[in-house]
Protein backbone atom coordinates (compact mmCIF):
# COMPACT_ATOMS: atom_id res chain seq x y z
CA UNK A 1 0.00 0.00 0.00
CA UNK A 2 2.73 2.42 1.01
CA UNK A 3 4.78 1.48 -2.01
CA UNK A 4 1.81 2.05 -4.29
CA UNK A 5 1.23 5.48 -2.78
CA UNK A 6 4.89 6.43 -3.18
CA UNK A 7 5.09 5.21 -6.75
CA UNK A 8 1.89 6.93 -7.81
CA UNK A 9 2.40 10.03 -5.69
CA UNK A 10 2.60 12.37 -8.70
CA UNK A 11 -0.40 10.73 -10.34
CA UNK A 12 -2.62 11.02 -7.27
CA UNK A 13 -1.53 14.60 -6.74
CA UNK A 14 -2.26 15.38 -10.37
CA UNK A 15 -5.79 13.98 -10.13
CA UNK A 16 -6.54 16.06 -7.03
CA UNK A 17 -5.05 19.24 -8.50
CA UNK A 18 -6.73 18.75 -11.86
CA UNK A 19 -10.10 18.24 -10.21
CA UNK A 20 -9.70 21.37 -8.11
CA UNK A 21 -8.51 23.36 -11.14
CA UNK A 22 -11.52 22.39 -13.22
CA UNK A 23 -13.86 23.00 -10.26
CA UNK A 24 -12.39 26.47 -9.84
CA UNK A 25 -12.78 27.19 -13.54
CA UNK A 26 -16.40 26.10 -13.53
CA UNK A 27 -16.92 28.25 -10.46
CA UNK A 28 -15.53 31.28 -12.30
CA UNK A 29 -18.05 31.01 -15.11
CA UNK A 30 -21.04 29.99 -12.95
CA UNK A 31 -20.94 32.32 -9.93
CA UNK A 32 -23.24 35.26 -10.46
CA UNK A 33 -21.33 37.58 -8.15
CA UNK A 34 -18.07 38.72 -9.82
CA UNK A 35 -16.27 38.75 -6.46
CA UNK A 36 -17.05 35.05 -6.02
CA UNK A 37 -15.84 34.44 -9.56
CA UNK A 38 -12.57 36.23 -8.85
CA UNK A 39 -11.98 34.25 -5.65
CA UNK A 40 -12.74 31.03 -7.52
CA UNK A 41 -10.18 32.12 -10.10
CA UNK A 42 -7.68 32.53 -7.26
CA UNK A 43 -8.13 28.85 -6.47
CA UNK A 44 -7.57 27.96 -10.12
CA UNK A 45 -4.37 30.04 -10.24
CA UNK A 46 -2.96 28.38 -7.12
CA UNK A 47 -3.78 24.89 -8.41
CA UNK A 48 -2.14 25.69 -11.75
CA UNK A 49 0.92 26.87 -9.82
CA UNK A 50 1.01 23.52 -8.03
CA UNK A 51 0.71 21.78 -11.41
CA UNK A 52 3.71 23.84 -12.61
CA UNK A 53 5.71 22.39 -9.72
CA UNK A 54 4.65 18.89 -10.78
CA UNK A 55 5.88 19.74 -14.30
CA UNK A 56 9.32 20.81 -13.01
CA UNK A 57 8.69 24.53 -13.57
CA UNK A 58 9.31 25.71 -10.03
CA UNK A 59 10.26 29.26 -10.98
CA UNK A 60 7.09 29.68 -13.02
CA UNK A 61 5.05 28.40 -10.08
CA UNK A 62 6.48 31.18 -7.93
CA UNK A 63 5.85 33.75 -10.68
CA UNK A 64 2.32 32.45 -11.07
CA UNK A 65 1.58 32.95 -7.39
CA UNK A 66 3.29 36.34 -7.20
CA UNK A 67 2.06 37.91 -10.45
CA UNK A 68 -1.29 36.22 -11.06
CA UNK A 69 -2.59 35.54 -7.57
CA UNK A 70 -0.88 38.50 -5.96
CA UNK A 71 -1.02 41.13 -8.68
CA UNK A 72 -3.53 40.58 -11.45
CA UNK A 73 -6.24 39.14 -9.22
CA UNK A 74 -5.97 42.02 -6.75
CA UNK A 75 -6.32 44.37 -9.71
CA UNK A 76 -9.46 42.52 -10.76
CA UNK A 77 -10.91 42.74 -7.26
CA UNK A 78 -10.14 46.46 -7.12
CA UNK A 79 -11.94 47.07 -10.40
CA UNK A 80 -14.93 44.91 -9.38
CA UNK A 81 -15.26 46.99 -6.23
CA UNK A 82 -14.89 50.24 -8.19
CA UNK A 83 -17.38 49.29 -10.89
CA UNK A 84 -20.04 47.57 -8.81
CA UNK A 85 -19.96 50.03 -5.96
CA UNK A 86 -23.53 51.14 -6.56
CA UNK A 87 -25.11 47.72 -6.93
CA UNK A 88 -23.18 44.94 -5.30
CA UNK A 89 -26.10 42.60 -5.86
CA UNK A 90 -25.37 40.00 -8.53
CA UNK A 91 -27.16 40.56 -11.80
CA UNK A 92 -30.44 38.75 -12.29
CA UNK A 93 -29.70 38.04 -15.91
CA UNK A 94 -26.05 37.13 -16.06
CA UNK A 95 -25.99 34.80 -19.02
CA UNK A 96 -25.81 35.93 -22.60
CA UNK A 97 -28.80 35.50 -24.86
CA UNK A 98 -26.93 32.95 -26.96
CA UNK A 99 -26.09 30.61 -24.06
CA UNK A 100 -26.85 27.25 -25.77
CA UNK A 101 -24.86 28.34 -28.81
CA UNK A 102 -21.96 29.33 -26.54
CA UNK A 103 -21.88 25.92 -24.87
CA UNK A 104 -22.08 24.16 -28.24
CA UNK A 105 -19.21 26.23 -29.63
CA UNK A 106 -17.15 25.53 -26.52
CA UNK A 107 -17.66 21.78 -26.68
CA UNK A 108 -16.87 21.65 -30.39
CA UNK A 109 -13.71 23.68 -29.82
CA UNK A 110 -12.75 21.41 -26.94
CA UNK A 111 -13.09 18.31 -29.08
CA UNK A 112 -10.95 19.87 -31.81
CA UNK A 113 -8.24 21.03 -29.42
CA UNK A 114 -8.13 17.75 -27.52
CA UNK A 115 -7.86 15.83 -30.78
CA UNK A 116 -5.06 18.03 -32.09
CA UNK A 117 -3.12 18.01 -28.82
CA UNK A 118 -3.34 14.27 -28.36
CA UNK A 119 -2.59 13.51 -32.02
CA UNK A 120 0.44 15.81 -31.89
CA UNK A 121 1.86 14.46 -28.66
CA UNK A 122 1.38 10.70 -28.93
CA UNK A 123 4.39 8.57 -29.69
CA UNK A 124 6.97 11.07 -28.51
CA UNK A 125 9.66 10.34 -25.93
CA UNK A 126 8.93 10.50 -22.24
CA UNK A 127 9.80 13.49 -20.13
CA UNK A 128 13.36 14.13 -18.95
CA UNK A 129 13.31 16.66 -16.12
CA UNK A 130 17.10 16.54 -15.73
CA UNK A 131 17.52 18.39 -19.03
CA UNK A 132 15.65 21.35 -17.57
CA UNK A 133 18.12 21.81 -14.76
CA UNK A 134 21.62 21.70 -16.21
CA UNK A 135 23.53 24.67 -17.60
CA UNK A 136 26.64 23.73 -19.55
CA UNK A 137 26.75 20.29 -18.00
CA UNK A 138 26.41 21.66 -14.50
CA UNK A 139 23.40 20.76 -12.40
CA UNK A 140 21.58 23.90 -11.24
CA UNK A 141 18.08 24.70 -10.04
CA UNK A 142 15.21 25.61 -12.31
CA UNK A 143 15.35 29.28 -11.30
CA UNK A 144 19.02 29.62 -12.17
CA UNK A 145 18.50 27.84 -15.48
CA UNK A 146 15.54 30.08 -16.37
CA UNK A 147 17.52 33.18 -15.47
CA UNK A 148 20.49 32.03 -17.49
CA UNK A 149 18.40 31.47 -20.63
CA UNK A 150 16.30 34.60 -20.07
CA UNK A 151 19.31 36.91 -19.95
CA UNK A 152 21.18 35.32 -22.83
CA UNK A 153 18.97 33.89 -25.57
CA UNK A 154 15.79 35.79 -24.73
CA UNK A 155 17.26 39.12 -23.68
CA UNK A 156 15.62 41.16 -26.49
CA UNK A 157 12.10 39.71 -25.99
CA UNK A 158 12.54 40.31 -22.26
CA UNK A 159 13.26 44.01 -22.88
CA UNK A 160 10.35 44.24 -25.31
CA UNK A 161 8.01 42.85 -22.64
CA UNK A 162 9.19 45.57 -20.27
CA UNK A 163 8.35 48.20 -22.91
CA UNK A 164 4.92 46.58 -23.46
CA UNK A 165 4.26 46.75 -19.72
CA UNK A 166 5.25 50.42 -19.67
CA UNK A 167 2.93 51.19 -22.60
CA UNK A 168 0.11 49.30 -20.89
CA UNK A 169 0.67 51.27 -17.71
CA UNK A 170 0.57 54.60 -19.55
CA UNK A 171 -2.49 53.46 -21.51
CA UNK A 172 -4.29 52.40 -18.34
CA UNK A 173 -3.64 55.80 -16.77
CA UNK A 174 -4.91 57.60 -19.87
CA UNK A 175 -8.05 55.45 -20.05
CA UNK A 176 -8.68 55.72 -16.36
CA UNK A 177 -8.52 59.49 -15.95
CA UNK A 178 -11.53 61.73 -16.33
CA UNK A 179 -12.17 62.99 -19.85
CA UNK A 180 -12.76 66.76 -19.73
CA UNK A 181 -14.43 66.86 -23.15
CA UNK A 182 -17.07 64.34 -22.06
CA UNK A 183 -17.58 66.10 -18.75
CA UNK A 184 -18.10 69.36 -20.62
CA UNK A 185 -20.85 67.83 -22.73
CA UNK A 186 -22.88 66.91 -19.72
CA UNK A 187 -21.14 63.77 -18.59
CA UNK A 188 -23.00 60.53 -19.20
CA UNK A 189 -24.93 60.21 -22.39
CA UNK A 190 -27.48 57.64 -23.43
CA UNK A 191 -27.53 56.52 -27.05
CA UNK B 1 12.04 3.32 -1.46
CA UNK B 2 13.90 6.10 -3.20
CA UNK B 3 12.13 9.16 -4.67
CA UNK B 4 13.40 8.23 -8.11
CA UNK B 5 10.80 5.48 -8.36
CA UNK B 6 7.89 7.94 -8.50
CA UNK B 7 6.08 7.36 -11.77
CA UNK B 8 5.87 10.66 -13.71
CA UNK B 9 2.56 11.98 -15.03
CA UNK B 10 1.90 11.27 -18.70
CA UNK B 11 2.01 14.59 -20.54
CA UNK B 12 -1.19 13.74 -22.41
CA UNK B 13 -3.11 14.09 -19.15
CA UNK B 14 -1.76 17.58 -18.62
CA UNK B 15 -2.64 18.47 -22.19
CA UNK B 16 -6.16 17.12 -21.71
CA UNK B 17 -6.53 19.23 -18.57
CA UNK B 18 -5.27 22.22 -20.55
CA UNK B 19 -7.90 21.59 -23.24
CA UNK B 20 -10.64 21.30 -20.62
CA UNK B 21 -9.57 24.58 -19.02
CA UNK B 22 -9.47 26.31 -22.40
CA UNK B 23 -13.01 25.14 -23.16
CA UNK B 24 -14.22 26.36 -19.77
CA UNK B 25 -12.66 29.75 -20.54
CA UNK B 26 -14.20 29.87 -24.01
CA UNK B 27 -17.64 29.03 -22.68
CA UNK B 28 -17.22 31.69 -20.01
CA UNK B 29 -16.25 34.35 -22.55
CA UNK B 30 -19.26 33.51 -24.72
CA UNK B 31 -21.68 32.98 -21.85
CA UNK B 32 -21.18 35.83 -19.44
CA UNK B 33 -22.48 39.36 -19.86
CA UNK B 34 -20.46 41.03 -17.13
CA UNK B 35 -17.31 42.42 -18.77
CA UNK B 36 -15.11 41.61 -15.80
CA UNK B 37 -16.37 38.02 -15.69
CA UNK B 38 -15.37 37.78 -19.37
CA UNK B 39 -11.89 38.96 -18.40
CA UNK B 40 -11.70 36.36 -15.65
CA UNK B 41 -12.57 33.69 -18.22
CA UNK B 42 -9.86 35.06 -20.51
CA UNK B 43 -7.35 34.55 -17.72
CA UNK B 44 -8.43 30.90 -17.48
CA UNK B 45 -7.73 30.51 -21.20
CA UNK B 46 -4.27 32.08 -20.81
CA UNK B 47 -3.54 29.74 -17.90
CA UNK B 48 -4.56 26.70 -19.93
CA UNK B 49 -2.13 27.78 -22.67
CA UNK B 50 0.59 28.17 -20.02
CA UNK B 51 -0.11 24.67 -18.76
CA UNK B 52 0.24 23.24 -22.26
CA UNK B 53 3.52 25.15 -22.81
CA UNK B 54 4.99 23.81 -19.56
CA UNK B 55 3.91 20.25 -20.37
CA UNK B 56 5.48 20.42 -23.83
CA UNK B 57 8.65 21.97 -22.41
CA UNK B 58 9.02 18.99 -20.09
CA UNK B 59 8.18 16.50 -22.80
CA UNK B 60 10.65 17.75 -25.38
CA UNK B 61 13.48 18.54 -22.95
CA UNK B 62 15.30 15.23 -23.36
CA UNK B 63 18.66 15.50 -25.12
CA UNK B 64 18.40 19.20 -25.87
CA UNK B 65 20.50 22.11 -24.69
CA UNK B 66 19.15 24.14 -21.82
CA UNK B 67 18.28 27.13 -24.01
CA UNK B 68 16.09 24.95 -26.22
CA UNK B 69 14.67 22.84 -23.40
CA UNK B 70 13.50 25.88 -21.46
CA UNK B 71 11.88 27.64 -24.43
CA UNK B 72 8.41 26.54 -23.37
CA UNK B 73 8.88 27.78 -19.84
CA UNK B 74 10.25 31.12 -21.08
CA UNK B 75 7.19 31.50 -23.30
CA UNK B 76 5.01 31.07 -20.23
CA UNK B 77 7.04 33.79 -18.53
CA UNK B 78 6.37 36.17 -21.42
CA UNK B 79 2.69 35.22 -21.56
CA UNK B 80 2.34 36.11 -17.88
CA UNK B 81 3.88 39.52 -18.62
CA UNK B 82 1.55 40.13 -21.54
CA UNK B 83 -1.42 38.97 -19.45
CA UNK B 84 -0.56 41.58 -16.82
CA UNK B 85 -0.47 44.30 -19.49
CA UNK B 86 -3.74 43.07 -21.00
CA UNK B 87 -5.48 43.03 -17.62
CA UNK B 88 -4.32 46.58 -16.82
CA UNK B 89 -5.50 48.04 -20.14
CA UNK B 90 -8.73 46.04 -20.25
CA UNK B 91 -9.76 46.91 -16.72
CA UNK B 92 -8.98 50.59 -17.32
CA UNK B 93 -11.24 50.38 -20.38
CA UNK B 94 -14.04 48.93 -18.27
CA UNK B 95 -13.61 51.68 -15.70
CA UNK B 96 -13.85 54.28 -18.48
CA UNK B 97 -16.93 52.55 -19.94
CA UNK B 98 -18.54 52.34 -16.53
CA UNK B 99 -17.95 56.05 -16.02
CA UNK B 100 -19.64 56.73 -19.34
CA UNK B 101 -22.56 54.31 -19.22
CA UNK B 102 -22.81 53.13 -15.59
CA UNK B 103 -22.82 49.50 -16.66
CA UNK B 104 -20.31 46.89 -17.76
CA UNK B 105 -22.89 44.61 -19.34
CA UNK B 106 -21.28 43.88 -22.70
CA UNK B 107 -24.67 43.20 -24.31
CA UNK B 108 -25.42 46.88 -23.86
CA UNK B 109 -22.32 48.06 -25.71
CA UNK B 110 -23.79 47.50 -29.12
CA UNK B 111 -22.92 50.74 -30.86
CA UNK B 112 -19.49 51.99 -31.84
CA UNK B 113 -20.05 55.66 -31.18
CA UNK B 114 -22.23 57.66 -28.86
Amino acid sequence: MMEFLTAHFATILFYILAGLTVAGGIGVISFKNPVHSALSLLGTFLMVAALFVLQHAEFLAAVQVLVYAGGILVLFLFVIMLVNIKRMQPEQVFLSRVAPLAVAVGITLGAIIAGLLLAGSLGHPAAAPAALQSVQGQHVGNTEAVGWVLYTKYLVPFEIVSVVLLVAMVGAIIFGRKDPTLEGRGGRMEP
Amino acid sequence: MSPATIIPIPHTWVLALSAVLFVIGTIGVLLRRNGIAIFLSLEIMLNSANLAFVAFALQFAAGRSIAVALTGQLFVFFIIGIAAAEAAVGLALFIALHRLRETIDVDRFNILRW
